[in-house]
């Protein structure tokens, strides 16, 4: 008997959001046997907490709307850093990735005429957001999990992924353990998809849940891939202020985009000042500074944020259109939204940045290993754009599901040295075995402080290296952790793991910030407020391991052929 | 800041025991912040399952003072000042560690129930008023609490013979959906065992998404099963056809 549990298939997915679940769904549809692996239970993941809608050009709402704006708009979100392949192949693809959940069973919420209703959002020129009330994310998990089950996908629940095995160069298998009985697991595969999601528990205050650790981003990086855009991290402008215990819950764009306005504490429109044409609805990047800025010059509500007011609207259209976000503040806030105010302040929602993948595949620079959704870099450039990431996953879910099905097609598998599994598993039970070491707990709150304070929506060339002072010495406390208990479901024993993943990439954000000398989208340098598109507005971060240390450098950006950058012409 | 005392389980499917902490309260701090603070403080092996905390996930589901209750969701302030708050995994399933069980059946059941089947060249066409029924049930987060609370699962287990709540209104949203062709009126019946449920509502109680699942889903679903299986006019049918 082998003395590890192993399983074997063409294609493992890792991770089960959207872009996960329609990986493993395409790669399943083309034949490859397929294996879907989740941290948590099945439907749980981070996707069911978007809120506001799913972009695509469908132009049910307004019939003006097309691919080619949705491109441009997306393009110009992201201050033109985009892949320009990716913001492509996402608008042109969307609108039919969105008629393909309806067609699996997805209800999304219908115009007069019958066909999918869209809503308006901060930097799309038209309605284009396909919505539920304020729950989309869970209705596109429950309409992909369901598909999924009935796929003849294997599901692996509560799983964490902590190694990806290499043969040579191309990426062979990966290895973890079981979080309920803390046995260690060993998944062979011609491919692997990583849908792993965000980073945003390096941060205190998030919207993000507790397995946005930035696993894949991790190991990605130590697998030898490429990461990109690391530098940027949205902030989302509008997240929940108090009580302290809510602080980062996410508000959704969506009471903008019904109608919610900005005031600070002298009762003045602030949007007025610093985007007159969009006001609201300007981009997330913008919208976040603003309310920042009014904060810091001391005219923020009560609890430090600013007002965010859709009670104009009724009540009842509130409760119909905002069920969740008038729920959520009456049982955490004891706040009416029908009746008054809500208070909000910039809240860690979304790493633009990413592995850096091939548009058409999404294949990383290491052969086997591909990464769709949060977890890969380009698609948004320096700032996304609300409703593109539900888009994104379905888009570059399926893609990369059919790249990793079809790179698998005829490979045989690769053994697995067993000295390698031992080594892992060794490193994964140290914190057990030292006698003495530091709590992870702690290790991780610091952190978050750290990043909250130095890595934020205001940057400078001093704070920064501060914080990369600081991310060094936590990696160093790091490297020695104590815990008590077994493996068994031991969430201290898990944090140790994940803990690792978070310092790499913050150490990447940090490091791709400071390198970074201009202010493009979500990255603000106080000390370079300008955007300088000569040059580094034509290059790409990418954090890369070589020889045992971080290394960062640049990429020039993708060059867009002719008949797309017309497009941008005509605007001029 | 006030002190609150939380008496948690600690232990496994053969033993375990209460074991009591001191936790610190802040302004609108919840239970689940009280057991981070635990596992930050006190005991770092503390397993519970969780999330978003944000009551839109439903994995936090835990028994709080014996009310089945998502944890993200239950104030500190929600209890009086000194009062003992115990907390203890839900309990119609099998305990795998502290407040973490094994809920591993609903998602076997799930798989069972016909997949929605639209009719081939649908034109998707669907008016807000008949995607209602359905988007109600959809707002299920899965929290499995109307399981918990079932008491042919809890007092009777007969996970056997019963789907439970959760998937009665699964099986009613593929019912009710406009475009849908199947007939899942038999599976209700024989596999799902719809005719288990006595109407006692306490699944629409403990549902933290309001969701009316037995006025608005189980009674409907028990009708159209009455409707095929008692009719006389189908009954005839059924004799002539020999089904």
């Amino acid at each position: 008997m082998e003395k590890y549990e192993t399983h074997t298939y063409d294609v493992i997915v890792i991770g089960a959001g959207g872009a996960g679940l329609r990986a493993a769904i395409e790669s399943s549809a083309r034949g490859a046997s397929t294996g879907l692996i989740c941290k948590s239970l099945l439907g749980k993941a981070h996707t069911v907490m978007a809120e506001g809608g799913v972009a695509a050009a469908l132009a049910n709402v307004d019939n003006k709307d097309s691919w080619e704006t949705h491109f441009k708009d997306t393009m110009k979100g992201g201050k033109m850093l985009n892949n320009w392949q990716m913001a492509l192949f996402h608008a042109k693809e969307a609108p039919e990735r969105v008629r393909e959940l309806e067609y699996w069973g997805a209800l999304f919420d219908r115009t007069k005429d019958g066909t999918i209703n869209q809503r308006a959002f901060g930097g799309h020129t038209w309605k284009r957001l396909a919505h539920v009330g304020d729950r989309t994310g869970l209705e596109m998990i429950r309409t992909l999990q369901e598909k999924g089950i009935h796929s003849g996908i294997d599901v692996h629940m509560e799983c964490t992924i902590t190694h990806l095995i290499k043969d040579g160069d191309s990426v062979t298998g990966a290895f973890g353990y079981w979080r309920e009985s803390g046995k260690f697991v060993l998944f062979r595969a011609n491919s692997i998809v990583l849908a792993t999601g965000g980073v945003g528990k390096a941060y205190k205050y998030t919207s993000n849940s507790w397995e946005y650790t930035g696993d894949g981003h991790s190991m990605a990086y130590e697998a030898g891939a490429e990461l990109v855009d690391m530098e940027f991290i949205q902030f989302h402008p509008t997240g929940m202020v108090w009580p302290p215990s809510v602080r980062g819950i996410l508000v959704t764009e969506a009471v903008r985009g019904e109608g919610g306005i900005l005031r600070n504490s002298n009762g003045e429109r602030f949007m007025e000042k610093y985007d007159p044409e969009r006001m609201e609805l300007s981009t997330r990047d913008v919208v976040a500074r603003s309310i920042y800025t009014e904060v810091e010059e001391g005219r923020g509500s009560p609890h430090g944020g600013a007002f965010l007011d859709v009670s104009h609207r009724g009540a009842d259209y509130v409760k119909r259109k905002l069920p969740s976000m008038y729920h959520q503040f009456m049982e955490f806030a004891d706040i009416d939204i029908t009746k008054g105010p809500m208070e909000v302040f910039p809240t860690t929602h979304y790493v633009m940045g990413g592995v850096k993948v091939d548009a058409e595949t999404c294949s990383s620079t290491v052969p086997g290993l591909f990464a769709a959704g949060e977890v890969a870099g380009g698609m948004h450039g320096a700032n996304r754009l609300g409703g593109n990431s539900l888009s994104d996953l379905l888009v570059f879910g399926r893609r990369a599901g059919e790249g990793a099905a079809d790179y698998a097609n005829g490979k045989s598998h690769a053994s697995v040295p067993t000295e390698l599994l031992e080594k892992f598993t060794n490193e994964l039970l140290e914190p057990f075995n030292n006698t003495t070491g530091e709590n992870p707990y702690t290790i991780h709150q610091d952190l978050q402080d750290v990043m909250q304070r130095y890595i934020g929506v205001f940057r400078t060339e001093e704070n920064i290296s501060k914080g990369i002072e600081k991310i060094e010495a936590l990696k160093h406390r790091a490297k020695t952790l104590k815990i008590e208990g077994s493996v068994m479901f031991n969430p201290g024993w898990h944090l140790c793991r994940d803990l690792k993943s978070m310092l790499i990439v913050s150490e990447a954000l940090a490091r791709c910030a400071l390198a970074r000398k201009e202010s493009r989208g979500a990255h603000s340098r106080v000390d370079y407020p300008e955007s300088d598109d000569e040059v580094l507005g034509k290059l790409n971060s990418v954090v890369a391991l070589k020889n045992g240390e971080m290394d960062v450098g640049t990429r020039p950006i993708m060059q867009m052929p002719e008949e797309f950058l017309k497009l941008f012409m005509e605007d001029k | 800041m006030s002190v609150a005392k939380l008496r948690v389980f600690r232990g496994d499917s053969q033993n375990g025991e209460e074991k009591e902490y001191e936790v610190p309260v802040d302004e609108g701090m919840v239970v689940l912040d009280a057991l981070f603070y635990i596992q930050a403080n006190y005991d770092g092996d503390l397993a519970v399952r969780w999330n978003c905390k944000a009551a839109k996930c439903g994995s936090c589901s835990t028994e709080i003072n014996g009310k089945p209750r998502l944890a993200c969701k239950t104030r500190m302030d929600s209890f009086a000042e000194g009062e003992l708050i115990t907390v203890y995994p839900i309990k119609a399933f099998p305990v795998i560690k502290d407040l973490v069980t094994d809920v591993s059946w609903n998602y076997e059941v799930s798989k069972k129930i016909p997949p929605f089947t639209p009719a081939e060249n649908t034109d998707w066409i669907m008016y807000q008023e008949d995607v209602e029924r359905g988007q109600e049930f959809r707002k299920c987060i899965e929290c499995f609490m109307c399981q918990n609370v079932c008491h042919i699962l809890r007092d009777h287990n007969r996970k056997d013979a019963f789907a439970g709540p959760r998937f009665m209104i699964k099986i009613a949203e593929r019912e009710m959906h406009p475009l849908d062709t199947l007939d899942r009126r038999e599976f209700a019946r024989e596999e799902a065992g719809v005719g288990f449920c006595n109407i006692t509502k306490c699944c629409t109680e403990v549902c933290p998404e309001d969701i009316h699942i037995t006025d608005n889903g189980i009674i409907p679903l028990k009708e159209r099963v009455v409707d095929k299986y008692y009719d006389p006019f189908s009954w005839l049918l059924r004799k002539i056809k020999g089904k």
